[in-house]
């Protein structure tokens, strides 16, 4: 690619110097970041904490990959291999991608996007990344003590009653890293109301923040949920009081309408965040205003609210009435439509826009195609009669790994990669991690469509051992597995060679409007040397030219 | 005596870094809040905020208490009758006298009267610890009479209540085991609404300890405030625990 088709401005290496003062350098030592009250400082912690997890439920991953390149049960027994995917579902949803880029880079741009000096209540904020720290370890400790094998649904009677594995202690630790989260979405739906900056209304603000906004409200109302859902669960294992034991007058519905009251809207609390990141990566290497603004800040919002009436679509096969599930699949036929509002408002964005092809660019065009593809397959299976064919099969797998991997894991690297000249203020290798970004995208492909024609086949999930005739598919998968693996270590490797070694990126090297962007990189302790006047549009590209025309004239 | 602790911190380090805001007045404002005013809002919001995730917490509990009241609907009342209604209406008046107190404590800071509002404070904790001893006597009686759900419970009772002198319809025994259900959620209901208590009378020690000291005498009341939102929040929880779990169909026979 020639340098013309690309917007990296980087200040001159020979003379770029690293600002003297950042919220790295401010204070020094362990201890300085153990009791942090700074939210950038937190979002590192966070991201250090949320990377490690991720490579330990990619671990397992990796052997539920390996046991399956066989038809026979020749790796683990069973019941081992209940526990890898176990221990998979629960790493992967509660410790990574439910808190991953709120958490990270919500947390570190969030205040500054809406010019602000801090989240309204850091104390809490550092309180939740301990509670999810206490939480990992508790999860960890559940692994090393022999597993769980309950699946991450906890499905009652199965946990409750028949089970010998840890499932109080993986239970107490979604319960504790349930309140990190609440936590998170609470300072941020606070900080979003009350710390915006003179100037910056609801509607200038980056949809980045609107995106978060909806997810945390979806965080403060489902998970309290879940918790006292897991309560039950607790006390009906340990006391064996019959709450949703059909033998002493219990209801295991009861346990699938809680538990889906929650974790259906947190597939939102997942992937809305990535929406926001997409939002702000597209709107600035095509440097154009988000097509439809107003329509892309209120389908977060319409999401949310619609993600609450549409959990009993796990529940099709599990008894609930005709009449509720004929309900039920319509309101999840509405989801769609906030979505696709989404996508056809970012295509349009793209449309006559200058686009160029940075990292970022490239792993949001890999989340445009296959949250497309995840989420009509999810229409596929909103609708009753495709439902019960597909339901509890392989479909089912490579529909939500389409949404959450594809999707969310697309979205939290581009993210990263934007965002990392200002969390670090220096590059990545642009090369290698474009090379990175094509090869999660393969590899990705390369895992999971073969599943859907599993899934399609009558191959169901959860099983260590499957006929013969689907082990082809089942190879490509696992070979496609490989190649994700490296297209996830590639930048694990090469953002920590960054640090040291990359090109300093100075303010502003993608010449993008957000606030965070007009102050240095990285940024203050304090954010803002004066508290910021917002006096113009999200996304106003002239407005940049002419801050930059201006600031050249006063400095010359 | 009132205006001690506010003297002494116009020489701390923290207030000197702010002398240069126009609006800084209080010792409590958090550099990152533009005004105290800002601060006070977002910490009343956030309290909100936070009752509201308690009443989705409770709402799960509420939820599975309608679905099984429609479902043993005899097992449900005959159950309720066992609860003692004096002992439940003794804790409702404790309970809104300490949140009339709270309320008291409230106003009492926003006067910056610091011994009226020690005073409240301490009775806002009798009146809550006087509702906690009431509902321990009460959980002891359900121990007495095997109503604890678990392998203890007994339904000789609602099978035959002829024979332990109480005036119900008998229950059939399948309907009589259901009678567990209903003491697991009265359990859990006020067990997890006396959890609350315990944890808000801990935070009172703590706020007449910080009152005692000065801290809310010179205008800086959030804690006060969101505190008893914390606090009439557990009130009304438990008003809708008493009438649920004691008082509906009330000797439905006379």
């Amino acid at each position: 690619m020639s340098s013309t088709a690309t917007i990296v401005s980087l200040p001159d290496q020979a003379t770029a110097r690293l600002p003297k003062r950042s919220y790295l350098n401010n204070e020094q030592g362990l201890l300085s970041w153990l009791l942090t009250g700074d939210h950038k400082r937190i979002a590192i912690l966070y991201l250090i904490s949320i990377t490690f997890f991720f490579f330990i439920g990619g671990a397992f991953a990796g052997l539920i990959r390996l046991e399956l390149l066989t038809p026979q049960p020749d790796l683990v027994a069973a019941d081992t291999y209940n526990k890898f995917f176990t221990m998979h579902g629960i790493i992967m949803v509660f410790l990574f991608l439910v808190p991953s880029v709120p958490a990270t880079i919500g947390n570190f741009l969030i205040p500054i996007m809406v010019g602000a000096k801090d989240l309204a209540f850091p104390k809490i904020n550092l309180l939740s990344w301990y509670l999810y720290v206490v939480g990992g370890i508790m999860v960890l400790a559940a692994l090393v003590l022999g597993g769980v094998d309950t699946g991450w649904t906890f499905t009652t009677p199965l946990s409750t009653h028949y089970l010998n594995t840890h499932v109080i202690t993986a239970a107490l630790a979604i319960f504790v890293a349930g309140f990190s989260s609440i936590f998170t979405g609470l300072n941020f739906i606070v900080t979003i109301h009350r710390m915006r900056c003179p100037g910056m209304t609801w509607f200038r603000l980056p949809l980045f923040v609107w995106s978060n906004y909806a997810a945390s409200l979806l965080m403060v109302l489902g998970t309290p949920v879940l918790a006292i859902t897991l309560v039950l669960v607790l006390l009906e294992r340990v006391f064996g009081i019959g709450v949703f034991d059909p033998t002493k007058g219990g209801d295991p519905l009861l346990f699938q309408h809680l538990f889906w009251f929650y974790s259906h809207p947190a597939v939102y609390i997942m992937i809305l965040p990535g929406m926001g990141v997409i939002s702000e990566t597209i709107s600035t290497f095509s440097r154009k205003r988000v097509f439809g603004y107003t329509a892309v800040a209120f389908s977060s919002v319409a999401i949310a609210l619609f993600g609450f009436f549409v959990w009993a679509h796990h529940m099709f096969i599990m008894g609930v009435s005709n009449y509720s599930a004929l309900v039920f699949s319509l309101l999840t036929m509405l989801v769609a439509v906030p979505s696709a509002i989404k996508v056809f408002n970012w295509a349009f964005t793209l449309q006559k826009g200058s686009i160029t092809f940075e990292t970022p660019m490239l792993y949001s065009f890999g989340f445009l195609g296959l949250f497309t593809i995840g989420g009509l397959t999810g229409v596929f299976l909103g609708s009753l009669g495709m439902d019960i064919h597909l339901t509890e099969t392989y479909f089912i797998v490579a529909h939500f790994h389409f949404v959450m991997v594809g999707g969310m894991l697309m979205a939290f690297l581009a993210g990263v990669h934007f965002w990392w000249p200002k969390m670090t203020g220096r590059m990545y290798p642009e090369s290698l991690s474009k090379l990175a970004a094509v090869t999660t995208f393969i590899g990705f492909i390369l895992t999971f469509m073969p599943q859907f024609i599993l899934g399609y086949l009558g191959m169901p999930r959860r099983y260590h051992a499957y006929p013969p005739e689907y082990q082809v598919l089942n190879v490509l998968s696992t070979a496609g597995a490989t190649v994700l693996g490296v297209g996830y270590m590639l930048p694990l490797l090469y953002l920590g060679w960054s640090l040291k070694y990359g090109a300093i990126a100075g303010d502003n090297p993608w010449q993008a409007t957000g606030l965070e962007w007009q102050i240095q990189s990285p940024p203050l302790t304090e954010n803002f040397i004066e508290t910021p006047i917002m006096d113009h549009e999200a996304y106003d590209y002239e407005w940049l030219e002419q801050k930059k025309k201006n600031e050249v004239t006063t400095v010359g | 005596m009132d205006n001690t602790v506010a003297t002494e911190h116009p020489h701390t380090h923290e207030t000197a870094v702010h002398a240069e805001h126009a609006h800084v007045s209080l010792p409590q404002h958090r550099h990152h809040f533009e005004t105290v005013e800002q601060q006070r809002e977002a910490g009343s919001f956030g309290m909100w905020l936070f009752l509201l995730t308690e009443i989705m917490f409770f709402g799960g509990l509420f939820f599975a208490y309608l679905l099984y009241r429609n479902w043993y609907y005899d097992a449900f009342f005959t159950a309720s009758n066992q609860l003692s209604v004096p002992l439940g209406a003794v804790n409702t008046v404790f309970l809104i006298t300490s949140g009339f107190f709270m309320a008291l404590a409230v106003w009492a800071a926003e006067v910056r009267k610091k011994d009226t509002l020690v005073w409240t404070l301490i009775l806002t904790t009798v009146f809550g610890c006087a509702f906690l001893g009431i509902k321990y006597v009460e959980y002891h009686e359900k121990w007495e009479k095997h109503h604890i759900p678990g392998a203890h419970f007994d339904i000789s009772e609602f099978v035959n209540p002829a024979a332990h002198g109480i005036k119900e319809k008998p229950l059939a025994p399948d309907m009589a085991e259901r009678t567990q259900v209903f003491f697991f959620l009265y359990f859990a209901m006020t067990g997890m609404h006396a959890l609350h208590m315990i944890i808000g009378v801990g935070l009172l020690f703590w706020l007449i300890w910080r009152a005692r000291r000065g801290d809310f005498s010179a205008g800086y009341v959030a804690p006060i405030e969101n505190f008893g939102l914390y606090w009439h929040f557990v009130d009304i929880v438990w008003l809708f625990l008493f009438p649920l779990l004691y008082l509906i169909n009330r000797h439905p026979l006379h």
